[in-house]
């Protein structure tokens, strides 16, 4: 294989697995004699448990073991806050099973290790607590006032964090404004619902001493580093893997979930491997959600539409508990300004506690909260000034020469000033119209208006910072049997496809097929150095650090090549898993220079008798290793990005409205897209169209229904309406590769992207297909029909 | 951290059991189960055949479809004592013994019709199960979604497993 790979579109190394239903996710590893975990969880928003009875529990036949908070010794601690920051004040974490007082439907109060799941559950239902239920408010705006009901006692007025950043001078800005608009907007509660829901499972090795720990986790090296840190264990004791993860889109990079301490102590206390498989209710119930904020944002701009100045305010959910930080809010707040110039930006937040499921990132992690704010505002912004939608945008997008874009003052999740690094924005937006047929849209409308239809045409610009350090590693060994490529570093993959775009990389450097390159990760055995995947920063971050990795191991091998080959290093190429003289026929296969770079005593093999000591291909001065050297073709390199990577897109749709039943059709959506070059534009598109199917599900289906007391009323796939293909559009996904100069890939991150612009273009399109009823409002998504009724209602009366 | 030995006598659970029978991919299986013990438990934990997943256990996300005498069923609604006597096949009996993806199966890797896999093999029994029905199939646009319309995907959108569902039809030269 000499041609590049990068770039191509090429198939999954990983697929024939997953589609033998050969894959292994954590509940599929076989572990005898395993123990199985249910949770009792609290039924009460608020709560003081005065008492709680196990008696029963216990005695129920198959029943191994009960757990309180009084049973878990040196785990009844509230656990880590990952991600500190002095804007918050008294930070509140969760413990593993409540003591004390419950916070939200859903806590884990209880555990029951049984010998299955059915046992299990059955116990949960035979404990009796005594609760005194303690009023809610369930209104972020309510919650900040004084003597609402608290969430935590210790936290007046439910104020978790207070924020603001400034950047050049938005008051000068306002007071030269030739108009301003303002307009309050709010992106409603969601989740993540990956398909596999959170699985754990441990087993404890008495004779060595070794803690094993399988976990669907997005960041397997940090929980092994905070299990040998509460376990009290040496880190090399202990083992986490993240086997298949059926999907994870940050609501598994939480550390710690209360069964991933409970499910070791657990196995380690009862000798026998212990097994947590969340079920659906529980994931709706008990893991991390996102979404809720509530923006006012004002933009002061000139008669010509260009902003110059932006204020926004918010509110962000932050539920009952803050894990990890404010990473939500500030990374809304730092995307506030989007693709635009805005040269002057006022942004404050404040994160309110809630009594429901604490909420940590989810794919998109703020984003589409600040493209909806910022969008819906530029919308608005054209209505008043009587210009057309995509021309104020076009007015105020950064322009290709001005790249680097700092926006001096905002720091973003890496703590680094936001600095977009590159781009074609105006390009973009240009495509996104003519792929749309914009320009023939009015006539189009105009048409369907006299059918009795009732078109609208929706557009939304976004950013997304990509790539986030602090580093991550790379790991390249040639095999000497087989030749292959073993390939580590320290994430997990919940099916971006990281396999193949990585064993991409690796291929072209040393001339092998991607399909000979064997990317392992997700093993703490396996590779340990690293953080985890999240915020879209895997091919960034790992690849950068495998490519960087794979050059060292390249020139490894033409140096041995050119020894062996008895030529000087330029004449060497690498192509066809071997190393070739150009332009003859002369070669040695890889498997063979990584034989032979491996001095041997035993001549297990053919290929081993050629790199025993005795052999005529080994023989050189001094000892067979030199000083210095290192046996085989291997090297481990890191890549640690300056700044993140700055990923942007254009979205556009042509939606329908059914004024009378108030449904929202989206007849073609258009979504172009720029994440620098392209490892593979197969996995991009699919990581795009993924987001946005789950962008199109935040839109217009899938909300948590939080009732005045605090339940969930739609805890179930039944009743929280993830998309199913009948309600997923053909989409047109363009794109255009501008390199990032970051990198030496010249890639940026490319997850998230999909989701974050569809609400925005969802209700822009509604708007403007219910125009000819007159100027009804759509700040709120999801956009139901419900809204649509409401709104029609208002402008008939 | 202490461990606990637990005592000699071994923790059981009191479900009544009874026996079944059936086939399963072929094979005929005879296994002693509790009464409320799920199809889809037992074809993974009685029978280690793993393939077939669980993603809500409510019938909503069609993760554990399997075929029951030939037609897709949710196995996480269905009792194992229900499936006495019945064929089930698994995603496990799909491809060729040496490995060799069936067609189906092969149109979800050209098309890039799967990402973490998880609902994949219920999105394929599905798909076979429509496909070996020998009722005429719908391929248009619209009547792919309606078959796929039981099975939820998080990772792709769908559109490439609409296309996967196309070229498998290709592959298998169906055009209805």
């Amino acid at each position: 294989m000499s041609t590049r790979t990068f770039g191509a579109r090429i198939e999954r190394n990983v697929d024939p697995k997953l589609l033998r239903g050969e894959g292994a996710f954590v509940d599929d590893i076989p572990l005898p004699d395993a123990l199985h975990v249910a949770f009792l969880r609290s039924p009460h928003a608020r709560a003081r448990i005065n008492s709680i009875d196990t008696k029963a529990a216990k005695a129920n036949p198959g029943v191994v073991a009960v757990y309180t908070s009084d049973d878990i010794g040196a785990l009844d601690i509230e656990m880590p806050l990952l991600i500190p920051h002095p804007s918050m004040t008294n930070p509140q974490t969760q413990r593993p099973l409540a003591r004390g007082d419950v916070h939200y439907v859903g806590q884990t109060v209880a555990m029951v290790v049984a010998v299955d799941r059915y046992v299990a559950e059955d116990a949960t239902a035979l404990i009796e607590v005594d609760y005194t239920p303690l009023p809610v408010e369930m209104d972020m705006a309510k919650a900040l006032s004084d003597g609402a009901p608290l969430v935590h006692a210790t936290v007046p007025n439910n104020l978790a964090a207070h924020f603001v950043q400034t950047s050049g001078d938005p008051d000068g800005a306002f007071a030269a404004a030739e108009h301003v608009t303002k307009i309050t907007v709010q992106v409603d509660r969601s989740t993540a619902a990956p398909m596999e829901c959170r699985a754990v499972a441990a087993r404890w090795e008495a004779v060595t001493g070794e803690l094993t720990m399988w976990d669907g986790t997005q960041a397997p090296i940090s929980v092994r580093g905070g299990l040998a840190s509460v376990f009290g264990i040496d880190e090399d004791k202990v083992r986490v893997i993240a086997p298949d993860v059926g999907g994870g889109f940050g609501q598994k990079v939480l550390l710690f979930y209360p069964d991933e301490l409970l499910v070791p102590m657990a196995a380690m206390q009862l000798g026998r491997p212990v097994k947590y498989i969340e079920d659906r209710r529980e994931n709706f119930i008990g893991s991390s959600q996102e979404r809720t904020q509530i923006h006012t944002i004002e933009l002061a701009a000139l008669k010509s539409g260009e902003v110059i100045g932006l204020r926004d305010f918010f509110l962000h959910d932050t539920g009952a508990f803050i894990p990890y930080g404010i990473a939500v809010a500030q990374v809304a707040s730092t995307s506030i300004a989007g693709p635009y110039r805005i040269p002057n930006i006022f942004v404050e937040f404040k994160a309110v506690y809630t009594p429901t499921v604490q909420v940590t990132p989810y794919r998109g992690c703020g984003r589409p909260q600040a493209c909806f704010a910022l969008e819906r505002a530029m919308d608005q912004l054209a209505q008043e000034l009587g210009l057309d939608r995509f021309e104020i945008r076009r007015r105020n997008l950064i322009a290709d020469h001005q790249f680097p874009y700092a926006r001096e003052g905002l720091l973003f999740a890496d703590g680094l000033k936001v600095t977009l690094d590159s781009g074609q924005y105006a390009r973009a937006l240009a495509m996104a119209a003519t792929e749309l047929g914009a320009e023939d849209f009015a006539t189009v409308q105009a048409k369907a208006l006299s059918e009795g239809r009732y078109l609208g045409l929706g557009l939304a610009c976004y950013v997304e910072g990509t790539g986030l350090g602090p580093y991550e590693g790379g790991h390249v060994k040639i095999h000497p049997i087989t030749g292959k490529v073993y390939v580590n570093t320290g994430l997990s993959t919940q099916g971006q496809g990281h396999d193949t775009v990585f064993a991409q990389i690796v291929a072209d450097q040393l001339g092998v097929s991607p399909q000979d390159v064997i990317v392992v990760e997700g093993d703490t055995k396996a590779f340990d150095w690293g953080v985890a995947t999240f915020a879209s920063r895997a091919a960034v971050v790992s690849g950068n650090a495998i490519h960087k990795t794979a050059i060292t191991v390249r020139n490894k091998v033409l140096q041995a090549a050119a020894n062996m080959l008895d030529i000087d290093v330029e004449s060497i190429e690498l192509r066809d898993s071997a190393a070739w003289v150009k332009g003859s026929n002369r070669f040695v296969p890889l498997a063979a220079i990584a034989t032979a770079s491996n001095p041997l005593r035993y001549a297990f093999n053919k290929a081993a008798q050629a790199a025993t000591q005795f052999a005529p291909s080994s023989k050189h001065d001094g000892p067979p290793l030199a000083e210095g050297e290192v046996p085989g073709l291997e090297a481990t390199d890191y890549y640690s990005p300056s700044q993140s990577t700055w990923a942007y897109g254009v979205h556009a749709a042509i939606v329908e409205v059914d004024p009378g039943l108030c449904t929202v059709k989206i007849r073609k959506y258009v979504c172009i897209h720029d994440c620098g070059n392209m490892i593979n534009p197969m996995l991009v598109e699919g990581q795009v169209m993924g987001g946005i199917a789950q962008g199109i599900g935040g839109a217009l289906y899938e909300r948590l229904d939080y009732q005045a007391d605090g339940n969930l009323a739609n805890a179930s796939l039944m009743d929280f309406l993830v998309p199913y293909a009948t309600e997923i559009p053909d989409v047109s996904i363009l794109h255009l590769e501008t390199p990032s100069p970051l990198n030496p890939l010249g890639v940026k991150g490319v997850g998230e992207a999909g989701c974050i612009a569809v609400g925005a273009v969802v209700a822009s399109g509604v708007e403007d297909a219910l125009r000819p009823f007159g100027a009804l409002k759509f700040r709120q998504v999801p956009l139901s029909p419900t809204m649509i009724a409401d709104a029609l209602e208002q402008v008939r009366h | 951290m202490t461990r606990m030995m637990k005592g000699t006598t071994p923790v059981r659970s009191a479900d009544a059991q009874t026996e079944v029978e059936l086939t399963v991919n072929g094979e005929v299986v005879r296994r002693i189960v509790s009464l409320r013990m799920l199809l889809s438990d037992f074809l993974r934990h009685e029978l280690g055949l793993t393939g077939t997943h669980v993603g809500c256990e409510h019938g909503v996300c069609g993760c554990c479809t399997v075929l029951i005498d030939g037609k897709p069923g949710r196995s996480c609604l269905t009792l194992a004592v229900q499936a006495n006597g019945y064929q089930i096949r698994t995603i496990e009996s799909v491809a060729s013994a040496d490995g060799t993806l069936h067609p189906v199966q092969q149109a979800f890797k050209e098309c890039h019709g799967l990402q973490c896999g998880y609902c994949t093999p219920g999105m394929v029994m599905n798909i076979l199960g429509r496909f070996e029905e020998k009722e005429p199939l719908d391929l248009s646009d619209d009547g792919i979604r309606e078959l796929l319309s039981g099975n939820l995907c998080r990772c792709t959108g769908y559109l490439n497993i609409i296309a996967a569902v196309r070229r498998a039809a290709e592959l298998l030269g169906r055009t209805a």
